[in-house]
């Protein structure tokens, strides 16, 4: 397919936690550009710095130094340009997290119309577009359960429902088959990948799951920090 | 879509009977409030009963509820006379216990002169005290009834009427009897060695003395000149009727009120830290959550409304949950609980202000809470 626009532009992108002795480099000058449509793979040992460096892309983390432009919005340059960085996640990204971290006060439906009710739309349409995205999902049939009574499998689909729910342009994911079966998680890649390109978005996913390897568009190694050829 | 409604309902059970333990502490303090305004009203009541506009009592005492006080019972005649006076009548205190139905009870003997200052002000049930001897009109409180006799020193009265809220400071409800009998039972109950005297003929200065001298003023007329004409007399004195009120306030019931005072504001601080703490705890149980929906992109907005909307929701669950109950259980009371709006809507606000700071302190660990912390890696 075709590229589209460039939706992740980080360039020299460097992150330590702490100083002197107990300075630990988690990123050292990290570029990486990600088009529309492309589903990328973050592959690396643990403590290589893939969850740093989706952080930072997910604008959760600042990083030490370097340069961050989100859909064409520089975002980080030295520090960061935007003052409300949630509503930038509100409106730019979606999470999918490794422990799927629903509301547990929340139905399923629920838990994906609330980013839209948070972003002030209508009820109808977060109602709407919630049973869209859980029927696609194939978990429609327990709109209305809360967390708790999900299997792991059903809650990481509402999860992705909910990361999907605002049509974020860059959808970030941190493991997020970790808790499926082969088949499911096969599954669920190829349902994001399709409203991936339905969407005109990019999902950059970190993963050890060597049995979705080839359903990525690009493998990025990470080691030591920084990005390794394969 | 509200986020507070739904997590409460999410944990209804445990948030209703945190309501539950809340309305109790309520409850205990409104009965405090209660028990505080009762203890004033009461300790009133018996002051308010005759609508007196002057008190003569027996010089240098501050008589007669404060002080003991004695005064020749023929003063009322001169009382009657002096400018301004409409009506005047002696009456009488004392505390009596007596036999009733197998159990002692303790009453609060008011003797007055019919048609004069100083009996009851209305009847409740059944009549007034006639012309005739040993008639009594009870307190409700006491338990008699009408027609039923009681045994007072060495007389037998009957019961032809009963008041309401007729009391003294102590809360034993009082009977009203004529102030011919009640002077009879007093000597009654003086001291032996005096019966001995009076039945030997020495005529008693006591037998022939009174309580106090209720005066009523004529419409119009200068209650100042009254007293200052009562204290030329050199064993009277005059109090006006917001003196005694303020008298019976400062002496008889001021450290009771200073006791429950004291209490109540001790019991409304823990109220305050334990309000303070339910909701930091409920705040603190929430983290977590909270860094989702701050992942997620929720405005600060809706996490502080999040926190404050629980805050006020528990806070007012608490205070309708005590108010009902101390509404059902106040008349249980040995003594009266008087609750006025007014008490019941500054306790609210209280309320609503320990609510409001507590959240403060939870929308503060709110805002501070890292979004990364959701991921929980
Ligand atoms: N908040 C933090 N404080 C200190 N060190 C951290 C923190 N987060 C990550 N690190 C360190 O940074 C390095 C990279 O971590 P991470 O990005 O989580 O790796 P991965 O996700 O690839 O396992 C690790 O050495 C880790 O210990
Ligand atoms: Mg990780």
């Amino acid at each position: 397919m075709a590229l589209g626009d460039i939706l992740i532009e980080v360039s020299n992108v460097a992150k330590h936690f702490g100083e002197g002795e107990t300075r630990v480099d988690a990123l050292r000058a990290v570029d990486l550009t990600v088009r529309a449509g492309e589903v990328i793979a973050l592959l690396g040992p643990s403590g290589s710095g893939k969850t740093t460096l989706l952080n930072i892309i997910g604008c959760i983390l600042a990083p030490s130094g370097g340069r961050v432009v989100l859909d064409g919005e520089p975002v980080f340059d030295g520090k960061w340009l935007r003052r409300d960085l949630r509503r930038l996640r509100l409106d730019k990204i979606g999470f999918i997290f490794q422990s799927h971290n629903l509301l547990p006060f929340l139905t399923a439906q629920e838990n994906v119309a609330v980013v839209l009710d948070l972003a002030g739309r209508p009820t109808e349409e977060g109602r709407a577009r919630a049973r869209e995205l859980l029927d696609y999902l194939e978990v429609g049939h327990r709109a209305m359960v809360k967390p708790a009574l999900l299997s792991g499998g059903e809650a990481q689909r509402v999860a992705i429902a909910r990361a999907l729910a605002n049509r974020p342009r860059i959808i970030l994911a941190d493991e997020p088959t970790a808790a499926l079966d082969g088949a499911r998680a096969g599954l669920v890649m190829d349902l994001m990948r399709k409203l991936a390109v339905e969407q005109e978005a990019c999902i950059v996913t970190v993963t050890h799951d060597e049995k979705i390897f080839d359903r990525f568009d690009r493998l990025i190694y990470l080691r030591d920090g920084r990005l390794a050829d394969a | 879509m509200n986020l507070a409604l739904k997590d409460i309902r999410h944990g209804l059970f445990r948030f209703v009977l945190t309501c539950f333990g809340l309305g109790l502490l309520m409850t205990v303090v409104l009965a405090m409030i209660g028990i505080y305004n009762g203890l004033v009203s009461d300790a009133l009541a018996v002051v308010k009963a005759p609508a007196a506009d002057v008190w003569v009592v027996e010089a240098g005492t501050k008589g007669p509820f404060a002080e003991a006080s004695s005064i020749p019972a023929d003063t009322r005649d001169a009382v009657a006379r002096m400018p301004g006076v409409a009506e005047a009548g002696a009456v009488n205190y004392q505390n009596v216990e007596a036999a009733h139905t197998g159990q002692t009870l303790r009453l609060y003997v008011i003797g007055y002169e019919p048609g004069r200052p100083g009996g009851p002000q209305a009847i409740a049930e059944g009549r007034g005290i006639g012309a005739g001897h040993f008639e009594l009109v009870a307190d409700r409180k006491t338990g008699l009834l009408p027609g039923e006799t009681i045994r007072l020193g060495r007389d037998r009265f009957t019961v032809v009427g009963l008041v309401e809220g007729a009391m003294n400071s102590g809360g034993d409800p009082a009977v009203y009897v004529t102030l011919a009998d009640a002077m009879a039972l007093q000597t009654e109950l003086d001291p032996a060695a005096q019966r001995v005297q009076t039945a030997r003929g020495a005529v008693s200065v006591k037998s022939a003395s009174v309580a106090t001298i209720i005066a009523r003023m004529s419409p119009g007329a200068d209650v100042d000149l009254l007293t200052a004409t009562v204290r030329q007399w050199k064993h009277l004195a005059a109090m006006t009727q917001v003196e005694q009120e303020e008298l019976l306030l400062a002496s008889v019931v001021d450290k009771a009120r200073r006791q429950i005072g004291l209490f109540l504001g001790i019991l409304l601080s823990v109220s305050a830290v334990v309000i303070a703490l339910i909701i930091y705890t409920m705040t603190m149980e929430k983290l977590k959550q909270i860094a989702t929906l701050k992942l997620i992109g929720a405005p600060d907005r809706a996490i502080v409304a999040l926190i404050v909307q629980q805050a006020l929701i528990l806070g007012a669950a608490g205070w309708g949950i005590g108010l009902m109950l101390i509404l059902t259980v106040k008349d249980y009371f040995p003594r009266r609980v008087v609750l006025e709006p007014f008490n019941v809507m500054v306790l609210a606000g209280i309320i609503a202000a320990v609510c409001l700071l507590s959240s403060a302190l939870g929308v503060r660990a709110a805002m501070k809470v890292d979004p990364a912390t959701a991921l929980g890696s």
